[in-house]
């Protein structure tokens, strides 16, 4: 079946009272940006709380809908038949002529479901469900109907136009991007923090990436791998404005001033404290991070509160209370798993210390932060300005 | 300044390969096995460069069988063996240093029912003889040993092997994996006792996707990819003409001139042996004389991320590879490093050097200049 146009389903959106048309012209929104990376020509329509997706020409269809599985706001993807004419006979042979070449195979049961939104249509809406039931049995009698549990529900929309549709693609669910503020995701080459960066983005938050690379003892490849990662974050998010904070010169400072088994705790402070700076540039109100109560030494809740104390943006974690075994499923699902486990970081681990503090008092912290004061300025100064930015879209 | 100095992992293509891998493209483009003029145009290139590698061995140019690389003529020899020979036993013998191309195949094969021994080396790398006569036995039907190792460039005892299998049966088939050899040696598997040897031609200023592997033509093994019948059916898929036609162009300027160039080679070699040797907590896997291949320096440093070190040298236009122990690392296997018995604490600590003709003294300085800035450096931070 060549499909021409989609009916898009979306979920909370519809709840919003007097901002849903701001909710619904966000959605369009994506949807036209996502589409526009396909070969085609889509029109993105909206009619009495429905979104509709109409086709000219060729498209590809599973790009299309890869493409809108994707759009954060949409519950469903209907591919339906769309017909102009109101005429009953020619409602009746479409809906025959849909069946048949929707479900090749007859043997399943059906029922219709028509709702009769145009009331000056004849009939009732029980009375069409009848009339079009009988015209299918008629038609296949290898068609059974079952009202209760029906295996295909041939859903008829009389409005403006008559819809025709008994399949639903799942959408992602979420808020569209840009309806939720803005935040900036801490992205390092893992499994968590482009998870992190997907669930708040699908909270219709606009996500925007920092990334501290340190050559030579992060390689060129784990950068790359990173832009990669924030390609793949992008599909769900539109584009992403990635920063690249060169932060060698800033460890080492670190690594010569202050205590070793703070290194990892005093590093994350100051990846808070850039990162800040850079978010509230660009008009960001959040911080996210892909960390997890207890996964590693830096994610204990002592440890949270003392990189916490460092930022003054709230910090989002949306993976706070996830078993890595959950991350993973999730990253699996979105796709990033298979680039975040490429080996490309190991050799940062100098700035490692054999035994890290697990429980950091932010007192002690502070103090030995202290014996940075004079250098770090300066040197948090020159990362911002050398500060490389890219716009990466998928 | 750029300097590469990672000449085993490849090599820049030389001129007058790209020249006559332009033509080929060009104008002698046809299919090998056409009937009309222009496939017989083409053929010629093969032809031509079968003569030219056959001459350089001292072989019969029906005897060179052209792949996709390296991996693919040892996988042919290995696997091609073991299937055409299962009969007369399914006993292989390796060494504990070999590339993954060779012990790979080797471990498909175990999976598969064929039992392999793995021979340990000494401090230098060379396979022991004693544990190698141990090893045959009445089902063994193929030995397989590299002619240089690639980590560390050790040269392997080839003739001593052979003249040791030969001895307990003629019928053993010797498999060479000469890939970081050919070009450094004059290799003659005629009189060096070796049934196959296995070439890539982009470890000599050749171009990528092309190697051989020489079969002796007493020799009968099976094919492992099958199709059209090229090749008198050894290996099916069309001629590579254009990688073919540069990798012999390569090796004849390779073979020309030969002892200036390894001459050459083996001078900046050791100038950086001797300015390595200078630097403190510099330890020198590779050593002097006869038993190391010209091209490789193996070099470990107390203290230093190999990894880091590299980026470090990277970042001033200097290209080296880590001879990391866990790219190899491998039960039953381990790496040459590890084969070798490097210190613990060396392990990740070391580089390869690989240096090819196109290097000279001028880049050997900058190197040293700038490791000697870097070493000191790096080694400020250590994990504590």
């Amino acid at each position: 079946m060549k499909y021409k146009s989609f009916l898009i389903k979306y979920g909370e959106i519809g709840v919003k009272g007097k901002n849903r048309y701001m909710f619904e012209d966000a959605l369009m929104k994506q949807i036209r940006t996502t589409l526009k990376e396909v070969e085609g020509k889509f029109i993105v329509s909206k009619e009495l709380g429905r979104i509709y997706v109409d086709m000219e020409g060729e498209y590809d269809y599973d790009e299309v809908i890869d493409r809108l599985s994707k759009v954060f706001g949409i519950v469903g993807i209907c591919p339906m038949v769309r017909i102009e004419s109101k005429d009953y006979e020619n409602l009746k042979k479409r809906v025959v002529e849909y069946v048949d070449e929707v479900y090749p195979d007859k043997n399943f049961t059906f029922k219709v479901d028509t709702r009769r939104a145009d009331k000056s249509f004849p009939g009732t809406s029980e009375s069409i469900n009848a009339e079009l039931g009988e015209v299918i049995l008629n038609t296949f009698p290898e068609i059974k109907v079952n009202v209760r549990k029906p295996d295909v529900l041939i859903k008829v929309e009389i409005r403006t136009y008559i819809n025709i549709y008994s399949v639903e693609i799942p959408g992602p669910g979420g808020m569209p991007i840009g309806t939720n503020g803005r935040a900036m995701l801490l992205l390092s080459g893992g499994i968590d923090s482009p998870v992190a960066g997907y669930m708040i983005a699908k909270r219709g938050v606009r996500v925007e990436a920092v990334y501290f690379h340190a050559p030579p003892y992060t390689s060129e490849r784990a950068k790359i791998k990173v832009i990669e990662l924030a390609q793949l974050v992008s599909k769900y998010t539109g584009p992403v404005n990635l920063h690249i904070i060169n932060f060698t010169d800033i460890q080492l400072a670190i690594y010569e001033n202050c205590p070793h088994d703070e290194l990892t705790i005093i590093m994350r402070r100051y990846m808070m404290k850039i990162a800040e700076k850079i978010a509230v540039d660009n008009g960001d109100q959040a911080l996210i991070t892909g960390e997890s109560i207890g996964q590693v030494a830096s994610q204990t809740i002592q440890s949270l509160l003392t990189t916490d104390a460092a930022a003054t943006l709230p910090v989002f974690r949306p993976l706070i209370g996830f078993d890595k075994q959950e991350i993973v499923e999730i990253s699996e699902k979105i796709g990033t798993y298979e680039t975040s486990i490429q080996p490309y970081e190991d050799c940062c681990t100098i700035f490692v210390a054999k035994h890290p503090v697990t429980r950091p008092v932010l007192e002690d912290i502070e103090k030995s932060e202290i014996k940075l004061e004079g250098i770090i300025e300066e040197l948090i100064e020159k990362a911002l300005e050398t500060k490389e930015r890219i716009l990466v879209k998928a | 300044m750029d300097v590469y100095f990672d000449n085993s992992a490849s090599t820049r293509v030389s001129e007058k390969a790209i020249e006559i891998m332009l033509k080929t493209m060009r104008e002698d483009y046809a299919n090998t096995s056409a009937k009309h003029i222009k496939g017989v145009d083409a053929e010629k290139y093969v032809k031509d460069v079968a003569d030219i590698i056959a001459k350089t061995l001292k072989v019969k140019k029906s005897e060179i069988i052209f792949t996709s690389g390296g991996t693919e003529s040892n996988n042919l020899a290995i696997i091609g063996t073991a299937m055409a020979r299962k009969r007369y036993g399914n006993h292989i013998i390796i060494s504990g240093i070999e590339h993954p191309a060779v012990y790979r195949p080797a471990e498909f094969l175990m999976e598969q029912g064929f039992e392999v021994t793995i021979l340990p080396v000494n401090a230098e790398g060379a396979v022991d003889l004693e544990v190698l006569k141990s090893s045959l036995r009445d089902d063994t039907v193929l030995v397989s040993v590299m002619y240089v190792n690639n980590e560390i460039g050790a040269i392997e005892p080839v003739d001593e092997i052979s003249r040791i299998i030969k001895a307990k049966n003629k019928d053993i088939l010797f498999h060479v994996d000469a890939i970081q050899a050919y070009t450094k040696f004059k290799i003659t598997p005629k009189t060096q006792g070796i049934d196959m040897l296995s070439a890539s031609g982009h470890k000599f200023h050749g171009p990528k996707g092309v190697g051989f592997l020489y079969i002796d033509s007493s020799v009968k093994i099976n094919p492992i990819i099958f199709g059209g019948g090229h090749q008198r059916g050894m290996r099916s898929g069309t001629l590579n003409t254009t990688g073919i036609a540069g990798m012999g162009v390569a090796a004849k300027e390779a073979y020309d001139d030969f002892e200036k160039k390894i001459k050459n080679i083996v001078d900046l070699k050791y100038y950086l042996m001797d300015n390595l040797e200078k630097i403190e907590g510099a330890v020198l896997n590779t050593k002097r004389g006869e038993n190391f291949a010209p091209q490789i320096i193996s070099v470990s440093f107390e203290d230093i991320r190999a990894e880091v070190l590299l980026h470090a040298l990277e970042d001033r236009g200097i290209y080296v590879s880590s001879g990391s122990a866990c790219s190899s690392n491998h039960p039953g296997i381990s790496g040459t490093l590890k084969a070798i018995g490097l210190r613990e604490d060396l392990l990740d600590s070391t580089i390869r050097i690989s240096l090819s003709e196109l290097n000279n003294r001028e880049e050997a300085d900058y190197f040293l200049k700038n490791l000697v800035e870097l070493l000191p450096l790096l080694r400020k931070f250590v994990r504590k």
